[in-house]
C-alpha cells in the first residue's frame, strides 16, 4: 500500500479502505468472535446444503428437531456431549499452557482399550471384587491409560523439546490401529461372525445412568460420564483459577521466559498437564465404551478428540463455558445423523459445519486484531 | 545554527496523533533548518518517536500538515517519505543478518530492476563512506558487525536512498563512548553538507553536546524550542519533566560488610555456543554496589543469567552467603534471596498479558501458605505495593503490558525488593527510562544498599555506574579487564571497555 495506492486514488474514487493493526482489542470484539463464527459457519454451510439440492432452512429445522426436538433427541445429544466435555477439558488445559495436545483422539482410544481389557478379562479372575469397585478401577485405568499415552509426547517435549503437535497427532493413528488390531485378532469375539468386535462387557460393569434426568425418556442412554464431565469441569475451574499450580500453568502459557525467570519448573508442569490432559481424554474413551458401546469395536469415536479442539477454542479455554459449547457440538453430531436419515444428506455435513466454524473462529481471532478505516485518498 | 539565511527544511504544523486511550501528539508544531542538528528531547512516552514516525511516513497524522522545503507533502508510507528525502534510523535496526552490507543497502530498491550489480552499489557505498566518514566494509555480513557498525549501515542506507533529512531515534543507546564521539563527528559533517539531522534523545548531556537547537516535548505537547548554546541541563530537565530534578545522587556513606555474592573463575557459553565468560572472579559485599561497566555483548548478559540460575555455567563457582549455588537453577537462587532485575524487562521481567497482582506475586506465590491462593488478599497486598513503589496504574487488575516502560520497571522493583533480598542483580536498570523513572530506580537501588543488600549493577550508562557504585569492574570479551574506583577518569574506564589493560601504566 504505497505508490500503487496513490495511483489508484488518482483515478477517481476519493476514498479507500485501509487495514490497520489494533493496539488494544476491545472486550466486545473477543466476545463476539465465537458467536459470529458459528453464525458464519452455519450460513456458509447453508450454501453447501443448497448446492446439494436441499433447502437449507428445512435442513436446519430438521437438524434442530433432531438434536433438541424430543426427549429422546435431547438424551442423544447429551450422550454425545459427554466425551466432548471430557476430551475438551483435557485439550483446553493443555492449550492453557500453550501445549498443543491434539492427541485427544488417541488418548481417548487408549482409555477405551484399558477399560475394555479390564472389563473383558479381569472380573472372571477376581470374582470377589464388587461391581462398583470395578467401576472405580476401570475409571482409574481409563484415566491412567490416556495419561500414559499423553506422557510419551509430554516427556519428549519436556526433556528433548520435541514438537508436541506432531507427536500427539501421530500417536492418534497408532492408538486407533491398536484398537483395530485388538478387535480383529486377540480380543475378537469368536461369536461375532467375522465382524471386528469384542464380546459384550458383563452387564453389571456397564456405566450406570446419571441419576436425576427424569425429564428424559425412561430409556435414555445418558450415563454417569456426564456427572464425571461436570465434576471435572468444576474441579478444573477451581484448580486452574485458584491453586498455585493453576497460577504456574497460566504463567507458563503466557510467558515461558518469565516463568523460568520466576523459578517455575516448566518440564515438570509439561508432564503434569499432559498427564491430566490425556487422562481426561482417556476417561472419555472409557465412558464411551463402558456406557454406550459396551464392547470394543472398529470405530469407537466419530472424531470426538478432534472436535474437542474446536470446542476448547470456542470456549476460550474456560472450563465452565466448555460444557455448554460441548453440548452445542453434541447437538451438531446428532443433527448430522438426522440429516442423513430425513434429508438424504451425508453425515459429513456436520463435520463440514464443524470445520467451517473452526475456520471462522481462527480467522476471526486473527482478524479481530485489525481494524478497517475508510479514509480520503490524498491528492 | 547557520544564521538568518538558513532555509527551513522541515515544518510540521498542528500535528495530532491519537492512539487508543492516548493523545500521543497534541497539536505539535515543529520545524528544523537545513544544515541543522535539531534534538527532540523528552521523556519516554512524550511523543518524540510518534512525531518522527509521522515525518518518516510510518504513521499518518490524524490532523496537521507537513511541509518540506516549503512544499506541502503527504506520506502514505516510508517509501513516500524516502522519495522526498526523509530517512529514519530506528532504535532497533532493520537489517538482514545473513546478508552483506551492500545487499542490505540496496534491499527493497526498484533500481536495479532485475539483475543485481553489487559492484556498482559497493562503489557508490564506498564513495558515501568516504564523504561522511562512515567506515564499514560493504562486503561484510551484518552478523559480523558491532552495533555501532550496524548503525552506520542504517545511516548509509538512508543516504544511499538520497536522504536529505535524517532522523536518528536514540542513536547512542547501543554505542561505546568512543563510538558516540565518532557518530557525532559524522553527524556534524553531514550537517555541514546541508543535511538536516533530527536527533531523538532523552539524555541531556548528549543533546547539549550535539544539537544546534532543542525542541522539548512533554506529554505529547511542545514545551519549547531553545538554542543549545543558551540552554542548561537543569533548565532542560525542568522543561522535560515539569519539575525540578536532582542530579546529584545522595549516596549515604556506609561501611560494606562481609562478601555475600562470590563468583570464582566462572565460565559459560553464549546462546551461539561460543565462550562468553572466560573465567570471571569477583565478589560483592553487604551494603555495597559493585558496578559492571562495559559495552553490551561482552558477557554481561551471560554473567547475569549464570548468577541468577538461568544459564548453566561450564566452570567455576557461584556462592551466596557461603552456600554453593553453581548451576542450582533459578528457584534455588530466588530461595537464597537473590533478586534479579532482568535486562529484558518486558519479555522476561513480567508477564505482559497478566494482571499486576499476578506479576507482583510471580515469585512470592510459592511462599504463601496452603495449596490455594487467596487472590482477594493478594490483590490488597498488590495495591499496597503499587502505592509504595509509586507505580502509576489505575488498579491491580490491569494487564502489565498497559503500563509504560518506567512503570513496568517500578513494578519489577516492587516485586524484587519487597522480598528483602540479600543480593540484587540489576541489569541495565534504567535503560530507556525517562528522567523521573530513572531517578526512582536509582533511589531504590541505594535504598537497598542502605538496607544491607549486596548489589551487582550491570549498566552501559557509565555515568550511572560511576554515580552509584562503590567499586567498578570492567568487562571485555568475557573477561574482567580491571577494577577501578568510581571516581576514576572516564577515559581510563573507556580504555578498559575497549579492551586495553591498565597494567604497566604505573596506576
Amino acid at each position: 500500500m504505497t505508490v500503487e495506492d496513490m495511483k489508484v486514488g488518482r483515478g477517481g474514487f476519493p476514498w479507500r479502505i485501509r487495514v490497520e493493526q489494533r493496539l488494544v482489542r476491545p472486550r466486545w470484539v473477543s466476545a463476539i468472535v465465537p458467536v459470529l463464527s458459528i453464525v458464519l459457519g452455519l450460513l456458509t454451510g447453508a450454501l453447501l446444503i443448497w448446492a446439494n439440492g436441499v433447502d437449507p432452512v428445512a435442513a436446519y429445522v430438521a437438524m434442530a428437531k433432531g438434536a433438541f426436538g424430543s426427549k429422546y433427541a435431547l438424551g442423544e445429544t447429551l450422550v454425545k456431549t459427554i466425551p466432548l466435555i471430557l476430551a475438551g477439558l483435557g485439550v483446553s488445559l493443555a492449550f492453557r499452557m500453550q501445549l498443543w495436545n491434539i492427541g485427544a483422539e488417541g488418548q481417548l482410544h487408549m482409555g477405551a482399550i484399558a477399560a475394555g481389557g479390564i472389563a473383558l478379562f479381569l472380573p472372571q479372575k477376581f470374582p470377589q471384587i464388587q461391581p462398583w469397585m470395578w467401576l472405580v478401577i476401570i475409571t482409574a485405568a481409563g484415566f491412567a491409560a490416556g495419561a500414559l499415552w499423553a506422557l510419551i509426547p509430554g516427556a519428549l517435549k519436556a526433556y528433548l523439546n520435541v514438537n508436541e503437535i506432531i507427536t500427539t497427532l501421530m500417536l492418534n493413528y497408532v492408538a486407533i490401529l491398536w484398537v483395530d488390531y485388538l478387535v480383529n485378532v486377540p480380543w475378537k469375539d469368536p461369536a461375532s461372525l467375522g465382524f471386528p468386535l469384542t464380546a459384550v462387557f458383563p452387564r453389571e460393569l456397564w456405566l450406570p445412568r446419571t441419576p436425576g434426568l427424569f425429564f428424559l425418556t425412561p430409556r435414555h442412554r445418558v450415563h454417569l460420564g456426564l456427572l464425571f464431565g461436570i465434576i471435572a469441569a468444576i474441579l478444573l475451574y477451581v484448580f486452574v483459577t485458584r491453586s498455585k499450580w493453576g497460577f504456574e500453568v497460566d504463567v507458563i502459557g503466557r510467558n515461558q521466559k518469565a516463568a523460568r525467570y520466576a523459578g517455575m519448573r516448566i518440564a515438570r508442569n509439561v508432564l503434569i498437564v499432559m498427564a491430566i490432559s490425556g487422562g481426561l481424554a482417556g476417561v472419555a474413551g472409557m465412558a464411551e465404551v463402558m456406557g454406550i458401546i459396551h464392547r470394543l469395536q472398529h470405530q469407537i469415536s466419530p472424531g470426538y478428540g478432534y472436535t474437542a479442539i474446536i470446542i476448547a477454542w470456542l470456549a476460550k479455554l474456560h472450563p465452565l463455558v466448555l460444557p455448554v459449547v460441548a453440548f452445542l457440538f453434541g447437538a451438531l453430531l446428532v443433527a448430522g445423523d438426522q440429516l442423513q436419515i430425513s434429508m438424504g444428506l451425508p453425515v459429513a455435513v456436520s463435520f463440514i459445519l464443524q470445520g467451517l466454524i473452526l475456520f471462522f473462529v481462527l480467522g476471526g481471532e486473527i482478524l479481530s486484531y485489525y481494524t478497517l478505516r475508510i479514509e480520503r485518498v490524498s491528492s | 545554527m547557520e544564521g538568518e539565511t538558513a532555509r527551513i527544511a522541515v515544518e510540521m504544523r498542528n500535528i495530532v496523533k491519537r492512539f487508543p486511550g492516548v493523545l500521543a501528539n497534541d497539536h505539535v508544531n515543529f520545524s528544523a533548518y537545513e544544515g541543522e542538528i535539531h534534538a527532540l528531547l523528552g521523556e519516554n512516552g512524550a511523543g518524540k518517536t510518534t512525531l518522527m514516525n509521522i515525518l518518516s511516513g510510518l504513521y499518518r497524522p490524524d490532523e496537521g500538515e507537513i511541509y518540506l522545503y516549503g512544499r506541502r507533502v503527504v506520506f502514505n508510507s516510508p517509501r513516500d517519505a524516502i522519495a522526498h528525502g526523509v530517512g529514519m534510523v530506528h532504535q532497533h535496526f532493520k537489517l538482514v543478518e545473513t546478508h552483506t552490507v551492500a545487499e542490505n543497502i540496496i534491499l527493497g530498491l526498484d533500481k536495479p530492476r532485475f539483475f543485481l550489480n553489487l559492484a556498482e552499489a559497493e562503489q557508490e557505498i564506498r564513495r558515501l563512506e568516504e564523504q561522511y566518514g562512515l567506515k564499514v566494509d560493504p562486503q561484510a555480513y551484518i552478523w559480523q558487525l558491532s552495533l555501532g557498525e550496524q548503525q552506520r549501515v542504517e545511516i548509509l542506507k538512508a543516504l544511499y536512498r538520497g536522504a536529505r533529512i535524517l532522523i536518528m531515534d536514540e542513536p547512542t543507546a547501543v554505542l561505546t563512548p568512543q563510538e558516540v564521539e565518532e557518530l557525532f563527528v559524522t553527524l556534524r559533517r553531514m550537517a555541514r553538507e546541508g543535511h538536516t539531522i533530527i536527533f531523538i534523545s532523552h539524555k541531556l548531556d548528549e543533546v547539549l553536546a550535539i544539537a544546534d537547537r532543542i525542541t522539548i516535548l512533554r506529554k505529547g505537547r511542545v514545551v519549547g524550542t531553545v538554542e543549545a548554546q543558551m540552554a542548561t541541563k537543569e533548565e532542560l530537565a525542568r522543561m522535560m519533566v515539569g519539575r525540578e530534578v536532582l542530579f546529584h545522587i545522595e549516596k549515604e556513606p556506609v561501611e560494606p560488610g562481609a562478601p555475600v555474592l562470590e563468583v570464582q573463575g566462572l565460565r559459560a557459553l553464549s546462546d551461539r555456543g561460543v565462550p562468553a565468560l572466560k573465567g570471571v572472579t569477583f565478589h560483592v559485599r553487604e551494603r555495597e554496589i559493585l558496578g559492571v561497566a562495559g559495552v553490551s555483548g561482552n558477557g554481561q548478559s551471560e554473567l547475569a543469567e549464570v548468577i541468577t540460575g538461568l544459564r548453566e555455567s561450564t566452570g567455576g563457582r557461584v556462592r551466596v552467603n557461603g552456600q554453593d549455588l553453581t548451576n542450582a537453577g533459578a528457584r534455588a537462587f530466588i530461595d537464597a534471596g537473590v533478586s534479579h532485575i532482568p535486562e529484558d524487562r518486558v519479555h522476561v521481567g513480567i508477564v505482559p498479558s497478566l494482571h499486576l497482582t499476578g506479576n507482583l506475586f510471580l515469585k512470592a506465590y510459592r511462599r504463601l501458605p496452603g495449596f490455594f491462593l487467596n487472590w482477594k488478599q493478594m490483590r490488597e497486598k498488590a495495591k499496597e505495593l503499587l502505592r509504595h513503589f509509586d507505580v502509576m496504574a489505575p488498579n491491580p487488575d490491569v494487564e502489565a503490558r498497559t503500563l509504560s516502560g518506567g512503570n513496568i520497571q517500578k513494578l519489577i522493583l516492587a516485586r524484587e525488593f519487597s522480598s528483602r533480598p540479600a543480593v540484587v542483580i540489576a541489569v541495565h536498570p534504567t535503560q530507556g527510562l525517562d528522567v523521573g523513572a530513572t531517578e526512582a530506580v536509582r533511589q531504590r537501588l541505594l535504598e537497598q544498599r542502605s538496607q544491607g543488600a549486596a548489589i551487582l549493577l550491570i549498566s552501559e550508562d557509565l555515568e550511572e555506574v560511576r554515580a552509584l557504585s562503590d567499586r567498578i569492574i570492567v568487562m571485555y570479551e568475557g573477561e574482567i579487564m580491571g577494577e577501578v574506583p568510581p571516581d576514576a577518569p572516564v577515559e581510563e574506564i573507556g580504555l578498559l571497555m575497549a579492551g586495553t589493560r591498565l597494567e604497566g601504566r604505573g596506576a
